[in-house]
């Protein structure tokens, strides 16, 4: 089994510790949460932070999922089988269920993080399109105090977000409106398999039209989030047509690339597909008739 | 569901395995759980390039870290002329690279360090520098006349090629073509793919310098065959080389061949003084070790219109890597795939198999290929499927038409196999009921109206298995022969040593079984050794489903040797002449007075102590054969699969999954049932995701478990399996062996199955792996081979 | 660094480097085999054991990590002298052949038996979905795990002879 070369040890307790830490070693110092996303790329040698900050303690003060001034609040370290179980989340924004049945697998899900997921900010990783699709806004800390950014100002692309190397993200914050709805799709190759494609699509309505739309894809070199196809639905009235010209529009606007897991045509065929499936999903959660 | 206090069978039958004892407490011994007192870790450094000219390697790094011990190279090795070793095909593989690189992830250095961890970081510390050449990975392209010469090693080699072989009549298979109605032709390849166990490779050589003995902890399926292959290469004389199989976890014949960071460990061990451990991790066993098929195939089927199959012929590009490290018995270098006559009567059959050099990991045999059968019954499961279809016969009716009928038994089909016993159709017919086929096809109709992709995918399978006859059948010039030893203590426990060595399969369950059928001692009296080449008796190891044909047979073999000694004992006990004794399992007794008798164990008490032995008889119970099976045996059965494909999405499910298989005579149902389970997983696994694909510079795409996908539980349905028994009338106890039956049988069915499914969109045939992407491509006019 | 990890309820104290895996420290350490490992990409499962009653693969967790918690290894199934009947049933229906994966099977079990006693068939499979097996097939696996559901008082566990 590979393992990883050497580093030094810190443990953090509280924030503060952790913040004062990563000023005092530097940019070589990485923060290791539930470290699924980190040290496999350690063990593989494709990453060697000199200094690693431990914050596994710190589940206990940002490990939650709570509603607080009409928002719903995440903290960084929950767990994803924590996200998976939440009622509040299922109750109010299913997307995060829908995704997380299919992130990873049972045994990963038990120490993985929303934090460490969304600051590895790999391509094909599931809850940055989830967090873009519902207007997400992510607090990040540091000595200087909060500042809250949208996806689109977090996620900078493929392994990079706006997290300064003295700080870190705390809390995701999200604020789903009245009859709202939202829902994830993905395709893998295999249970626990990164996306071939994966859509996350939320629905505003008012007064029988869409007031607001939010549609993000996964794999598929798509921007934070698809404006054309959310711009085509707003402030229209919900219909199959309307819904396959959304996922179409979408399709067009992503670069997926041929790899292994698929053909570029197919990645395109499937956004568009899976986008369709997502904003049905989702409309009817929002239209109440979904439990 | 059986309860603890069910009294287990004295012989044959369901009996819960000895072994589950150490297993579910963690106590299993693997060859990484050994520990020896100054053990020293090795680590192999791997080529990155696929083709390169080695320009220079500098270890100074290495050798200067704290905790490296020693640092070996090819240049170290060739000056013990062990730089190459020869592999079990008779070609030659490098153990360390001298003059190029030829694969990725080919073996370069050696770093022998204090610890795990410590061996890894030095791998870095190794400076080589490689000249880029050119590579080829695509094996028709290896035979064009301007591709790189890869083994230029080899004296008087100037191309890529290695072999041809054939087998059948080409002149008559080409009259009856030429004659015939109906002609169908296609390619498939059957891709190549891994085994996997979850055990990886590794060895512990253990060199005692002032005895010099060599003893080798090693995960390999063959103890014996790799000691002389030791004694050979390495020149160390064959009775001081102990190999010791432990706990194997999984072989699936990745664990036959000899690897090089086996034999580093030896080197290393030898050089150092002290125990080295050599255990590759996951991308390793994935890049360099043993992988499977690989097989380009052109296959024709003639036949009338009425259905009646009448020739097959194939041609075959077979890509054995970069060396030709093939398990295979020396006169069927493409192993047993003449058996591609099927389950069918055929008046003629041939094909031709050509065998190449390419830029990828030396090949293999392994994956449960039963030698190659896996690929054949693929190839034929196929094209009576493409026939089928051509022309408009139900799939299984076509093959209802054409089975062997059971009369035909003993049958000598077309290229020279003489299939032992079959009933076939009764198989398919119980298959068919079990599934519902009628219904099945009703619903589909349904289905397909309403633009739904739902599949029916039939293959019937005839493998042959157990080698083999020695005067046929030998690997390295070692006869394909498995001896079994026998031993009754005065109070009746048995030890029965074999040859053959389990990697899962519940060898001291079910070879505790074939003893007490015969003797009547229960399995819980009866102790089955393997593994160590210092215990058990010669023999040439587990695949190739050959331990219950072979190993099997010595064990009934060696028991009524035992038996018919006891039968003289006894009648020296009770002093009556050995024709009034008849035996009923367990004890003789004399014709007409049953209470007038001896058991087993008082014969065993009564061998070792003071009786007047008839003339002739020596004292104590014990018996050793070597069985040199007269024929191969041919296992079979009738496989039914259901799948159901996402017409948006192209995601294929396996919905059911119906298995009837016929391995003649049952030892124990419940490690039958669990070895066909296993089988039809690998199935899934082959059929829809499991491929080793390169690119054009011959990187290895699939070299870790997030790449090279196989099944969980929430891939494969419940399994329906059903069985017929139809004894082997040349074998002891009429078993024929089970353990590949499965893997063999359901990659066929599956891809029958989705190309069932796929017909309304014109798909005739696809190749494997069949993924989510790759079936759309299909359904959109594009199938293609994988990359 | 000096940790002190708790394992099948015993403090365990050595000096280790920061970068030692979990699962290395406890074979290596501890002498405790029964974890395995079998790939670099935290995939295979083989390696699982419990932290704090819940799975994880202990290929993934630092050694330093897991100090501060409980951690069960397959050889704390086992308790004076009675197999858990998780352990039990994986025997009794065959639910093993080379025994690599086992015990990270029998743990995810025993954790998934805890949390819900009477688990559909399906959710077997997603409990132990981030396990691979290449002997079983899955399917005698999922009836031990249905066994040791149906036989867990202690009512019905029984000596077992194994």
């Amino acid at each position: 089994m590979q393992v990883p070369a050497p580093f030094e040890y810190a443990r953090a307790s509280s924030v503060e510790e952790a913040l004062e830490l990563l000023a005092r070693l530097g940019p070589e110092a990485r923060l290791l949460a539930g470290g699924h996303s980190l040290l496999p790329m350690m063990k593989l040698r494709l990453a060697a932070p000199e200094h690693l900050i431990d914050i596994d303690g710190l589940h206990s003060e940002l490990g939650y999922v709570r509603e607080q001034d009409g928002e719903v609040r995440i903290g960084a370290m929950t767990r994803h089988r924590e996200l998976l179980e939440s009622e509040l989340l299922a109750r109010r924004l299913p997307i995060f269920t829908d995704a997380e049945r299919v992130i990873a697998d049972p045994v990963v899900r038990n120490r993985g993080t929303i934090g460490g997921a969304l600051c590895q900010a790999d391509p094909a990783e599931d809850l940055s399109a989830v967090c873009a699709a519902v207007d997400a806004r992510l607090v990040v800390r540091g000595a200087q105090g909060e500042r809250s950014l949208t996806m689109q100002e977090f996620h900078r692309g493929p392994y990079q977000t706006a997290v300064g190397h003295d700080e870190m993200l705390v809390e995701v914050r999200i604020a789903p409106a009245e009859h709202s709805g939202s829902a994830y799709e993905k395709v893998e190759r295999r249970v626990g398999d990164w996306a071939i494609v994966a859509a996350g699509a939320s629905l505003t309505l008012e007064g029988g039209t869409i007031a607001a739309a939010g549609i993000s894809l996964s794999a598929v070199g798509a921007g934070v989030r698809c404006s054309r196809a959310e711009a085509e639905l707003t402030g229209r009235r919900p219909s199959d047509e309307l819904l396959a010209a959304a996922g179409r529009l979408a399709a067009e606007s992503c670069s997926p690339v041929s790899d292994q897991r698929g053909s570029a045509e197919y990645k395109r065929h499937l956004a568009e597909v899976l986008t369709v499936r997502a904003l049905r999903r989702a409309l009817s959660r929002a239209l109440q008739e979904e439990a | 569901m059986a309860t603890t206090t069910e009294q287990p069978p004295v012989g044959f039958g369901r009996h819960k395995r000895v072994e589950d004892a150490r297993f579910i407490r963690g106590q299993g011994r693997y060859v990484d759980d050994i520990k020896l007192p100054g053990m020293l870790h090795g680590a192999i450094l791997r080529s990155p390039l696929a083709h390169a000219r080695i320009v220079s390697i500098d270890s100074s790094r290495a050798l200067a870290h704290p905790k490296v011990v020693a640092v070996i190279t090819g240049r170290d090795l060739e000056a013990q002329n062990l730089a190459w070793m020869p592999t079990l095909s008779y070609d030659t593989q490098a153990v360390l690279a001298t003059d190029k690189v030829r694969f990725q992830g080919q073996e370069v250095a050696f770093v022998i360090a204090e610890d795990r961890y410590a061996a890894r970081d030095a791998l870095e510390l190794i400076d080589v520098e490689y000249d880029p050449l050119p590579v080829v990975v695509n094996a028709r392209r290896a035979l064009d006349p301007d591709a790189p010469v890869i083994r230029d090693d080899k004296e008087g080699q100037t191309d890529n090629h290695i072999f041809d072989w054939e087998s059948g009549d080409a002149q008559a298979t080409e009259e009856v073509f030429a004659r015939a109605e109906v002609v169908v032709e296609q390619d498939m390849l059957y891709p190549r793919s891994h085994p996997a166990p979850m055990e990886t490779c590794g060895a512990l050589a253990d060199y005692d310098r002032v005895n010099g003995r060599l003893t080798l902890w090693c995960t390999t399926q063959a103890p014996h065959v790799h000691r002389t292959a030791y004694a050979l290469v390495a020149g160390l004389p064959e009775h001081r080389v102990r190999v010791i199989s432990p706990d194997i976890g999984g072989g699936f014949g990745n664990k036959v061949p000899v690897y090089p960071g086996y034999v580093c460990a030896v080197v290393g061990s030898i050089v150092t003084g002290r125990p080295v451990k050599w255990m590759e991790d996951r991308s390793e066993n994935l890049m360099s070790t043993g992988f499977a098929r690989d097989y380009v195939m052109h296959g024709e089927i003639a036949a009338n219109r009425d259905g009646r199959i009448l020739a097959i012929r194939v041609n075959v590009i077979a890509d054995h890597g970069a060396f030709n490290a093939t398990a295979q018995p020396t006169k069927y270098p493409a192993g047993f795939f003449s058996v591609f006559t099927g389950s069918y009567d055929l008046e003629a059959a041939h094909c031709k198999v050509t065998g190449v050099y390419t830029n990828k990991a030396p090949g293999g045999v392994a994956y449960a290929c039963s030698f190659r059968v896996t690929e054949a019954v693929y190839l034929v499961e196929r094209m009576v499927d493409r026939l089928a279809g051509e022309l408009g016969i139900d799939p299984a009716e076509l093959r209802l038409r054409n089975l062997l009928a059971p009369e035909q038994f003993p049958y000598a089909c077309k290229t020279g196999w003489v299939y032992d016993s079959g009933d076939y159709p009764t198989a398919l017919r119980k298959a068919m009921a079990l599934i519902g086929y009628e219904q099945l096809r009703a619903e589909q109709a349904e289905r397909r109206a309403r633009g739904e992709l739902m599949g029916i995918g039939v293959s019937f399978f005839t493998e042959c298995v157990g080698a083999g006859p020695r005067r046929h059948m030998d690997i390295l010039g070692l006869g394909m022969s498995d001896g079994a030893a026998l031993r009754i203590h005065p109070t009746g426990k048995a030890q029965l040593a074999l040859s053959v060595q389990t990697q899962g399969q519940g060898h001291e369950t079910t070879f505790a079984q074939i003893v007490a059928e015969e003797l009547g001692i229960p399995v819980a009296d009866i102790e089955v050794v393997h593994g160590d080449t210092e215990l058990t008796p010669y023999g040439l190891g587990t695949y190739g489903s050959r331990s219950t044909p072979v190993s099997g047979a010595a064990t009934a073999l060696v028991a009524r040797k035992i038996r018919d000694k006891a039968r003289l004992i006894a009648s020296a006990m009770l002093e009556v002449s050995p024709d009034d004794l008849e035996w009923e399992k367990g004890r003789f007794f004399v014709k007409g007075d049953p209470t007038m008798g001896a058991s087993i164990q008082e014969i065993a008490m009564a061998a070792h102590g003071t009786v007047t032995l008839p003339e002739g008889v020596e004292p104590a119970l014990e018996a050793e054969t070597t069985y040199d099976p007269p024929n191969l045996t041919f296992p079979f059965g009738a496989y039914i699969c259901v799948v159901d494909i996402d017409p948006q999405t192209a995601k294929v499910r396996v919905r059911r999954f119906v298995a009837v298989d016929d391995c003649g005579t049952r030892i124990n149902p419940m490690i039958i049932e669990g070895q066909v389970h296993g089988g039809l997983t690998d199935g899934v696994g082959m059929a829809l995701m499991e491929v080793i694909a390169f690119d054009e510079e011959g990187n290895c795409l699939n070299g870790s478990l997030m790449d090279y996908l196989i099944p969980t539980a929430l891939e494969v349905p419940d399994w329906e399996t059903d069985y017929t028994v139809t004894p082997s009338p040349h074998h002891p106890i009429g078993a024929k062996g089970i353990g590949e039956s499965a893997t063999v049988g359901s990659p066929p069915a599956i891809v029958n199955a989705i190309c069932d499914a796929l017909a309304p969109h014109g798909v005739r045939h696809m190749d494997m792996p069949c993924n989510p992407s790759r079936v759309w491509e299909a359904m959109q006019g594009r199938p293609a081979p994988p990359q | 660094m000096q940790v002190t990890v708790n394992v099948n309820g015993v403090d365990h104290t050595r000096e280790i480097e920061p970068r030692l895996l979990l699962v290395h420290f406890l074979r290596d350490e501890l002498d405790l085999t029964g974890t395995h490992w079998g790939c670099d990409t935290s995939n295979c499962g083989t390696c699982v054991v419990l932290m704090d009653s819940e799975p994880v693969k202990s290929c993934t967790v630092l050694a330093a990590t897991a100090a501060g918690h409980r951690i069960t290894t397959v050889e704390g199934l086992e308790r004076d002298g009675q197999l858990d009947p998780v352990q039990q049933g994986f025997h009794e229906c065959h639910g093993l052949q080379c025994g690599f994966c086992t015990p990270g099977m029998m743990l995810t079990a025993r954790a998934l038996l805890d949390r819900n006693p009477n688990p559909t068939d399906e959710e077997i499979r997603e409990a132990i979905s981030g396990q691979i097996c290449r002997c079983t097939g899955y399917a005698t696996i999922v009836r031990s795990i249905r066994w040791a559901a149906e036989h867990s008082d202690s009512s019905s566990a029984q000596e077992v002879s194994v």
